[in-house]
C-alpha cells in the first residue's frame, strides 16, 4: 500500500518484497515492516502449502465479511426498494424502483418520532455528563495533595466489581424516583469507574506534570487549570469516551424495559424491538386467517417495510460515527488493558 | 483569589459530592439485600415488613419444582457460557488469519467490516435475525423455498432445537471481530527478532505462526479466558431477554434473566433478591480464586 507502483511484470505484492529488500527507503521499509513485517524476510521460498492457504485464507475472511455486512446492506437495499417488491422478497442484491419515502412517512408515525427524540435526548444529555464528570474525576484523581486521595480513588474502582443485582437496584430507583423517569437513562452511567481509569492512566501518560505545576505557580486555581489547561489536552482520550458512551446510550435497551412504563420516554430500541414482537404475532394471525394483505402499492407501509426502516434508522447514527471510531478503539482498548 | 494553592481537604471538598453519588449508586442497593430476610410489601417501609429469617433462601429448594427450575436456568447459563468460551479461541484464529493476509488493504477491509457488528445492539440483531429467518418473510426461507430445498418455511425464531448453539453462533458473528482486536494489538507487540531468528533456522510461515505467533498470544488468551470463567454466569440479559419467547423461554432464561422474572415482571422481590445475593457472592468467589490462579501461573494477579 506504501508501495509506489512500478511497470513490471510480475505480481505487484511480490514486486514490493523484492523493492524493499533492495532499495526502499529505510522510512518506508519501517512503516511497511510495522503492517507486514514477515513479508520481508529475504530468503523466503513461499512453498504450495503457503499459497494453498492463502487462497483459503482469502476466501475465509472475505465470506466471513460479507456475512457481517450484507444483513446491514440487505435492510437498506429493502427500504429504498419498491415496498411491494420487497413484500415478495425479490430484493437481494440490488435496489429496485428506489424511493426514499418509507424513511419520510416513518417519522410520520408519532410514536417513531417521539421514540427517535427520546433517543436522541439520552444520547446527548447523558455522553455529555459522563464524559463532562469523567473528565474531572480522573483528572481529580491525579492530584497528588489531595486528602485521602488513595481512598477515594479505590472507593470508585471498587464500584467496577460490587453488584448488588437488579432487584436491589429497581427497588433503590424506586424509593428515589428514578422509576419512569427520563433521569434514569442519564444518571446511572455518570461516574464511571472504568472512564475514571482511563482518563486518569491518559493524564499521567501523556501530560506532563510540569506544565500542571507551572499552571499552579502562575495562580491558577484547582477549577481553572482543570477547564483552561487540562480539558483542552485530553481531547483524544475524550473523543473515545464520548463515542463509546454515545452508541452505549443509542444502543440501550434493557433499562427502558426495566424501568420504564410511560410510553412517553420509549426509546427507539425499544419501539423497534416493539414493533418485531407485535408483528410476529399480527404475522400469525394473518397466516392462521389465510388472508394476505392486500393491494400493496409501491410506497404503501406494510409490516415489514416499518420494521426494515426502524431499524435501518436505529443502525445508520452507529455507521456514520463508525469510521471515527475505529481510529480510537484501539487506543481504547489498549489503555484499558493498562491497569489503573 | 490569590490564595493559589489548592488545599487537600478543599480538593477532597470538591471530589466528595461524586463520592456520595457513588455511594448512592453502586453501594446503597447493597442495602437492598436486606429484602431477602423479610416479607416484602410494596407501599410499606422497609422497617414495617416483617422478618422473616432464611425463609426465602429455603424457598429456593422448597419444591421438587423450584429446585427443577433452579437447575434448568443454572444449566442455560452455565451451558451457553461454556459454549461460549470454546468459542474464545476463535477470535486468536481470526487474529492470525489476518495477519497472515498478503493485502493490507483486504487486511483493513476485514477488520473494519467485521468489527461493526458489536457496536449494535442485540434488539437490532434481532432485527436482522428476524428479517433474514423469520417464517413470513424471512429471506432465507423465502429463497430456500423458492429453490425447492425446504417446503415449508422453517421457523428458526420460535424454536428451542439447539437455542444455545444459536445463541453462540450470534455471539460469535457480533463479537468475533471485536475481540480479534485484543490479538492483533498482540501480534504487533511480538519482537520482530524472533521471527527472523526462526527464519534462519528455517521455519517457514506456518512453522514461524505456531512457533511464534501462537506462543506469543498465550498470555493474552489465558488472561481473556481467566475473565471469561469469572464471568461465566454473569451472562447479562440483553441478548437472551430479545430472543426469549413462550417457545424459547424454558431454554434460554439464564440467571439474569431469570431474577428479572420472578423479581420486577411477577413481583416476588424478597425470592429475586436471595437469588441476587447468591449470584454475587459466587461470582466474587470465582473472580477471587480466578485471580489466584493467575497469581499462581503468571504472578502477576489480572485486575
Amino acid at each position: 500500500m506504501t508501495i509506489p507502483t512500478t511497470t513490471s511484470a510480475v505480481p505487484p505484492i511480490q514486486n514490493a518484497d523484492k523493492l524493499l529488500v533492495a532499495s526502499e527507503p529505510a522510512k518506508k521499509a519501517r512503516h511497511r515492516l510495522r503492517r507486514a513485517p514477515r513479508h520481508i524476510a529475504p530468503m523466503e521460498q513461499r512453498s504450495t502449502g503457503e499459497k494453498v492457504f492463502q487462497v483459503f485464507n482469502v476466501v475465509v475472511l472475505v465470506l466471513f465479511a460479507f456475512v457481517c455486512l450484507y444483513p446491514f446492506y440487505y435492510i437498506f437495499i429493502n427500504t429504498i426498494s419498491s415496498n411491494q417488491l420487497s413484500a415478495s422478497g425479490k430484493i437481494l442484491f440490488w435496489p429496485r424502483e428506489i424511493h426514499f419515502t418509507n424513511y419520510a412517512e416513518i417519522f410520520q408515525i408519532p410514536d417513531i418520532w417521539h421514540a427517535f427524540l427520546v433517543s436522541i435526548e439520552r444520547t446527548v444529555i447523558g455522553t455529555g455528563l459522563t464524559v463532562i464528570c469523567s473528565a474531572f474525576l480522573g483528572f481529580m484523581m491525579t492530584q497528588r495533595k489531595m486528602r485521602y486521595r488513595t481512598f477515594v480513588y479505590r472507593f470508585f474502582v471498587a464500584t467496577m466489581y460490587v453488584s448488588a443485582g437488579v432487584v436491589p437496584v429497581y427497588l433503590l430507583f424506586n424509593y428515589i424516583g428514578l422509576l419512569d423517569n427520563f433521569l434514569v437513562y442519564v444518571l446511572p452511567g455518570m461516574v464511571s469507574a472504568f472512564y475514571i481509569v482511563l482518563v486518569k492512566t491518559f493524564i499521567e501518560s501523556s501530560i506532563p506534570e510540569t506544565l500542571q505545576e507551572a499552571a499552579e505557580i502562575d495562580g491558577a486555581g484547582t477549577m481553572s487549570l482543570f477547564f483552561r489547561i487540562m480539558l483542552p489536552l485530553m481531547g483524544p482520550i475524550l473523543a473515545t469516551l464520548a463515542i463509546f458512551t454515545a452508541v452505549g446510550q443509542w444502543n440501550s435497551f434493557m433499562d427502558t424495559v426495566i424501568y420504564v412504563t410511560r410510553s412517553d420516554l420509549q426509546t427507539l430500541q425499544y419501539i423497534l424491538y416493539r414493533y418485531l414482537t407485535q408483528s410476529t404475532a399480527l404475522a400469525n394471525s394473518i397466516n392462521a386467517g389465510g388472508g394476505s394483505m392486500t393491494e400493496i402499492s409501491n410506497t404503501t407501509q406494510t409490516a415489514q417495510s416499518v420494521q426494515l426502516t426502524v431499524t435501518m434508522v436505529a443502525v445508520l447514527p452507529i455507521f456514520m460515527v463508525y469510521p471515527f471510531m475505529q481510529r480510537y478503539f484501539v487506543k481504547g482498548i489498549t489503555i484499558g488493558a493498562v491497569k489503573g | 483569589m490569590k490564595k493559589a494553592l489548592s488545599t487537600p481537604n478543599k480538593l477532597l471538598l470538591m471530589v466528595s459530592p461524586f463520592v456520595v453519588f457513588a455511594f448512592v449508586f453502586h453501594y446503597l442497593p447493597l442495602a437492598g439485600w436486606y429484602f431477602a430476610f423479610v416479607d416484602y410489601q410494596p407501599g410499606s417501609s422497609p422497617t414495617e415488613m416483617p422478618f422473616v429469617g432464611l425463609k426465602w433462601f429455603r424457598a429456593l429448594i422448597s419444591s421438587q419444582e423450584q429446585v427443577h427450575t433452579i437447575l434448568r436456568v443454572l444449566a442455560n447459563t452455565l451451558g451457553m457460557s461454556f459454549l461460549g468460551i470454546a468459542s474464545s479461541i476463535l477470535p486468536l484464529i481470526f487474529a492470525i488469519f489476518l495477519y497472515e493476509l498478503r493485502s493490507s488493504k483486504l487486511r483493513r477491509f476485514v477488520q473494519t467490516v467485521s468489527t461493526a457488528p458489536n457496536f449494535v445492539s442485540w434488539v437490532l440483531v434481532y432485527a436482522l435475525v428476524f428479517a433474514f429467518l423469520s417464517v413470513d418473510n424471512g429471506v432465507v426461507n423465502n429463497v430456500l423455498t423458492r429453490m425447492g430445498v425446504i417446503s415449508a418455511p422453517i421457523n428458526f425464531l420460535i424454536s428451542s432445537d439447539h437455542l444455545w448453539i444459536k445463541m453462540t453462533l450470534l455471539g460469535i458473528w457480533k463479537g468475533l471481530g471485536w475481540s480479534a482486536i485484543m490479538y492483533l494489538a498482540a501480534i504487533n507487540g511480538i519482537d520482530q527478532e524472533q521471527y527472523e531468528a526462526a527464519a534462519i533456522d528455517g521455519a517457514g510461515r506456518f512453522k514461524q505462526t505456531l512457533h511464534v505467533t501462537v506462543p506469543g498470544l498465550m498470555p493474552t488468551f489465558f488472561v481473556l479466558l481467566l475473565l471469561a470463567i469469572a464471568n461465566i454466569i454473569n451472562t447479562g440479559m440483553d441478548q437472551y431477554f430479545v430472543f426469549s419467547n413462550a417457545m424459547t423461554a424454558d431454554s434460554i432464561e439464564v440467571l439474569d434473566l431469570y431474577t428479572y422474572n420472578t423479581g420486577i415482571v411477577s413481583g416476588n422481590f424478597s425470592f429475586a433478591t436471595v437469588v441476587s445475593i447468591l449470584k454475587t457472592v459466587v461470582s466474587l468467589a470465582l473472580l477471587f480464586s480466578v485471580n489466584r490462579i493467575s497469581k499462581s501461573v503468571r504472578g502477576e494477579s489480572i485486575f
